[in-house]
């Protein structure tokens, strides 16, 4: 078993909490893993990545060869094209369709979600929105990566029991929300049924 | 056994705490910082009240380890590769004066210069002290590097360079942990002499040192990271060092590969392992992240022994980080690309954050030294260097911490006026407090803008040691007090800022606005920790 992940978003959307969250679930599997952060400059609002490698062998690079990955997750729609280099013929690109405009040349959305649909295997969510149904705009991140967990060769429940122990301390109802909206995501890529 | 899944720079931290570490001196640098921060935030730590505070600079952090080490305690220091220019004087004569307790000198490069001015390979520097350099491979690599390190400071009374890159640095792995060692006892050096370097102490020290680095290299403490795996064919040899191994085993097998594989990650090593390689192979291909060191040494000058591939004849880019596509390419393996990056995806630059104050400050920079002309603002390292990008486009110089005052001060001699220099207020106390006072006792017309966010803002918001002090600080230097004015950078303070600036750029002498405000970032932190 092996899943390289690229986690894409721009820098203080929190990619790297979905990352703990995935991580935390595939220690509790016996998974090898790596997982590549940027830290420092581009964390002040540029262009952010994680390569994130899952395996039950021991994983030898920090970093996904290109054309490898198995799936790019997006919390941002342009930024899930900007690795599309990474991504395998058959890997899924998984992305959020809510833009986080803070640059002047931003493109219209329409193109980039076009572009999107040109990737065969792709899925494109109103995380926004679904996480507002939820309880919280905030899970939208969990929201993603429930719509990207049927790609993720992991059982499902551990994903939700690293949820429990990273959110434990913030209370049961920060759990209850997050759970719910890692269910929702889930459930809207089940309901395409793909 | 106890497992924990750290980044390469909390491998390193949490290693140094299970091996005894007394004391953590550091100042942040991407991507150094977490090892302090990961002390700092240890409860083990804290408990064995382990020393752990920021420093001013590399310099002052390298001299305080040394000084820990001096009494016996086995002491760490860490810093991003340039920091370890500030720290070359300290960290040099460290290697002549050698150590009393175990000293680590952790150097963080950043090949692709992902967050810095330069890609430097801190590998010469090992080599230029004459000081033994580990570069591990992985997290657990790390992990166990930091033991034998300290013992082998111990045992040659030497300090240890220890090299990361940016992807180990700031990878997460599972590290499988040890059981931890106690502390040393204080205790002083048994010469007294041994760190006094007056000339005739000091060359005899020297050919000791010589003579240590000749002996290091057949150390088991050092060897046992440097391996040589034969295998059964003829024609091409591999050499991979630190990290550049991994890069090859994600596109050989450890277990199937035939390729005789030599696997460098601690410095110096004996010349006999390069001709185990090199004796049964036609070609050699070598394989370091960063600057072709060990790839120079093979081919000298001469370059007429076997054929050699690397970074030198474009087997490899010059310049930039690996990953395993370029090694694929090396191996003249085939590398299939996903789709291309459509044409309408755009750059995004880093930016600063809603509501900075920097922001703010250069707005009325900008339009204060309007009438003066371009050309007049030099910078610094920090945030605020992205007031180097559109929309602002307002400085002209980054070069090194500290540089703007200096740089304005060349810049006045020559007869460019107004000079004016934008500073953070920890790079200003890390290397801008003596630019100043040179501006002082010459009475340079300069002005030093101190862009006071109150924390060290580009790394994630630690301590300044700045913080509360920069008006007597200034005034102490002998700024005159009338030219030393605060305020606040803030939309509804605009007008007045833009005319303090310009008071102040047509003083014929030396002024410092010191704009201050709270990082946004690390404001929020403090308020919802407060909650």
């Amino acid at each position: 078993m092996k899943s390289d992940i690229i986690l894409s978003g721009v820098g203080g959307q929190g990619i790297l909490s979905i990352a703990a969250t995935i991580g935390l679930a595939a220690v509790d599997n016996n998974l090898f893993l790596k997982q590549a952060e940027v830290h420092g400059m581009s964390q002040r609002g540029g262009d952010v990545q994680s390569h994130l490698r899952l395996s039950d062998k021991p994983v030898a690079s920090d970093l996904i060869p290109y054309g490898k990955a198995d799936l790019i997750l997006s919390v941002e729609p342009m930024e899930s094209l900007r690795y599309l280099p990474w991504l395998s013929k058959s890997g899924w690109l998984v992305t959020n369709s809510n833009p986080f405009i803070n640059i002047t040349d931003y493109p219209p959305l329409d193109e980039i979600l076009s572009e999107i649909k040109k990737i065969k295997n792709h899925i494109i969510i109103d995380a926004d929105a679904i996480a507002k149904e939820c309880g919280s705009v905030r899970s939208g991140n969990l929201v993603i990566l429930g719509a990207a967990s049927p790609f993720i060769d992991m059982p499902y429940e551990s994903l939700e029991n690293a949820i429990r122990k990273l959110f434990g301390r913030k209370g049961e109802e920060i759990v209850e929300i997050n759970l719910k909206a890692l269910r929702a995501g889930r459930n809207y890529s089940n309901d395409l049924k793909i | 056994m106890n497992r924990l899944l750290l980044l390469g720079d909390e491998a390193i931290a949490q290693a140094a705490l299970d091996a005894g570490l007394s004391g953590m001196y550091a100042y942040p640098g991407t991507p150094s910082t977490e090892i302090m921060e990961y002390i700092q935030s240890s409860k083990d730590a804290a408990e064995r009240k382990v020393r752990r505070d920021w420093s001013c600079n590399e310099k002052t952090a390298m001299e305080a380890a040394l000084g820990m080490s001096y009494a016996g305690k086995r002491s760490m220091v860490a810093m991003k590769h340039v920091g370890l220019n500030v720290a070359a004087d300290g960290f040099i004569n460290s290697a002549m004066t050698g150590v009393n307790g175990g000293l680590i000198v952790v150097s963080a490069d950043d090949p692709s210069m992902h967050s810095s001015q330069n890609e430097q390979d801190s590998r010469f520097y090992g080599k230029f002290a004459s000081v033994p350099c580990f570069e591990p491979s992985n997290q657990q690599e790390a992990y166990d590097m930091i033991f034998d390190a300290f013992e082998a400071s111990e045992k040659y009374k030497v300090p240890i360079l220890f090299r990361i890159t940016t992807r180990l640095a700031h990878s997460r792995a599972n590290v499988e942990l040890r059981d931890a060692l106690p502390e040393r006892k204080l205790s002083l050096p048994p010469d007294p002499l041994q760190f006094v370097l007056l000339p005739a102490i000091a060359r005899k020290k020297y050919k000791g040192l010589l003579s240590s680095y000749e002996s290091l290299k057949y150390d088991i403490r050092l060897s046992k990271y440097n391996s040589f795996k034969d295998g059964s064919k003829r024609e091409l040899g591999i050499i991979a060092c630190g990290i550049a191994y991994n890069y090859l085993m994600e596109n050989i097998s450890e277990e199937t590969n035939q390729i005789p594989v030599l696997k460098i990650s601690a410095y110096p090593f004996p010349p006999d392992l390069i001709r185990e390689i090199t004796s049964r192979c036609n070609e050699v291909l070598v394989l370091e992240e960063g600057a072709p060191i060990v790839e120079e040494a093979l081919r000298g000058i001469l370059d007429n022994g076997i054929k050699i591939f690397g970074r030198l004849d474009g087997t490899v880019p010059r310049d930039g980080e690996l990953n395993p596509s370029i090694v694929a390419k090396a191996l003249g393996l085939p590398v299939t690309y996903g789709e291309a990056v459509p044409s309408i995806v755009k750059m995004r630059p880093p930016s600063f954050c809603k509501g900075c104050g920097h922001a703010d400050m250069f707005d009325s920079l900008i339009e204060a030294i309007n009438s003066y002309g371009p050309g007049r603002v030099f910078s610094d390292i920090g945030c605020y260097t992205l007031g180097a990008l559109p929309p602002y486009s307002a400085i002209n110089s980054c070069v090194d911490m500290g540089a703007s005052v200096t740089m304005a001060i060349g810049a006045d001699d020559a007869g460019l006026f107004p000079s004016v220099a934008v500073i953070g207020d920890s790079t200003f106390t890390h290397s801008g407090m003596t630019g100043l006072l040179d501006a002082v006792v010459k009475n340079s017309k300069i002005t030093v803008i101190i862009s006071d966010n109150s924390t060290t803002g580009m790394t994630g918001g630690q301590q300044s040691q700045a913080t509360g002090r920069l008006v007597q600080i200034c005034e102490g230097i002998g700024v005159i007090m009338e030219h030393i004015r605060v305020m606040v950078p803030l939309r509804r303070n605009h007008e007045e800022n833009v005319r303090i600036m310009k008071e102040e750029f047509d003083y014929k002498g030396v002024s410092v606005i010191i704009a201050m405000r709270e990082c946004i970032q690390t404001a929020s932190k403090r308020k919802k920790s407060e909650d």
